[in-house]
């Protein structure tokens, strides 16, 4: 059930580009800060550094 | 395996928690992975064009997922905070702990998706309506969390005081939920409500529970992983971490 005509299509998203994909990648964007973040976390606590 | 013949309570305690805690994130993960998979391909490929609002409705798939996982989270680190104080068990301190900054993260995604959709359809970035109000006091109740528990010295005073203070304020999600009804509000009613047939079709649906279900997984995940690292900031001075540490 496809309903893009083009890729162009797919990437202006009807004109509304400009606040649809905004939304998804900073949606990714903060999941991947967030899990970047605990990995950093676990690696200094595994190091002991703080300790 | 029997399940009755595992003794449960012995996971209230950090240290036997912590390794099961490891051994559940893996699986989180992949849900979560599977799941937004499937849901980015239903919002982006398979749910139709909205007849009112074009392609710019599309945001919904993350908006609403977030929005709700924002509520879901605080009413969960609301609930162990709760179980802190009638138990005095440190591990449900923790895990409220563990929780507030990923709740804070999906109600700050809600607050900015929220505004690139209502810039389009409402001609304004924000409005102060009653939903929008209470989003935004959501996210200051998870940084008021935050900030006071980091802001006492003494851990158990700090679990305690952020604890009653998380409770509390949980009055706030329920008014986020009904200020739809509560209020005349610029923001669309429910469109998914327990009581009658959703008012969407089927597949947006579908792709909205799905990518719902994903965050939930991701938020499960990310808490247990968060609430290790806890688990050895906060008990360094336990003989069991070191003996985990020389095993690891």
């Amino acid at each position: 059930m496809m309903h893009w005509n083009s890729v162009e299509a797919f990437l202006t998203m009807g004109g509304y580009g400009f606040y649809v994909w905004p939304s998804f990648g900073l949606t990714a964007f903060c999941c991947i800060v967030e899990l970047w973040q605990l990995s950093s976390r676990q690696k200094k606590l595994a190091s002991g550094k703080t300790i | 395996m029997n399940l009755m013949k595992i003794n449960w309570y012995r996971y209230s305690s950090p240290s036997a928690f912590y390794p099961l805690a490891g051994k559940l994130i893996p699986y989180f993960f992949s849900i979560a992975a599977v799941l937004s998979a499937i849901g980015l391909y239903l919002s982006f490929f398979v749910a139709p064009t909205d007849f009112q609002q074009g392609e710019a409705y599309r945001i919904i798939f993350v908006h609403v997922p977030s929005a709700w996982i924002s509520m879901i989270i605080y009413l969960a680190m609301a609930t162990w905070a709760g179980f802190g104080l009638a138990l005095n068990a440190k591990l449900s301190y923790m895990m409220a702990q563990a929780l507030a900054p990923t709740g804070a993260m999906f109600t700050f995604l809600a607050l900015v998706t929220g505004s690139l959709w209502g810039k389009p359809m409402w001609g304004a970035w924000w409005v102060w309506d009653a939903r929008l109000t209470s989003e935004l006091i959501l996210l200051f109740l998870y940084i008021g969390y935050m900030t006071l528990h980091s802001a006492i010295e003494d851990t158990k005073k700090a679990d305690r005081t952020s604890a009653i203070f998380a409770v509390v304020c949980a009055i706030n999600v329920p008014i986020i939920y009904f200020s739809v009804k509560w209020w005349n509000t610029l923001h669309q009613g429910a469109s998914v409500s327990l009581t009658k047939a959703p008012a969407m079709a089927f597949i947006m649906l579908w792709g909205m529970l799905l990518m719902t279900l994903a965050f939930w997984a991701y938020s499960i995940a990310v808490a247990l992983w968060r609430l290790r690292c806890l688990i050895v900031e906060r008990e360094r001075e336990a003989l069991w971490i070191n003996d985990l540490r020389e095993k690891e």
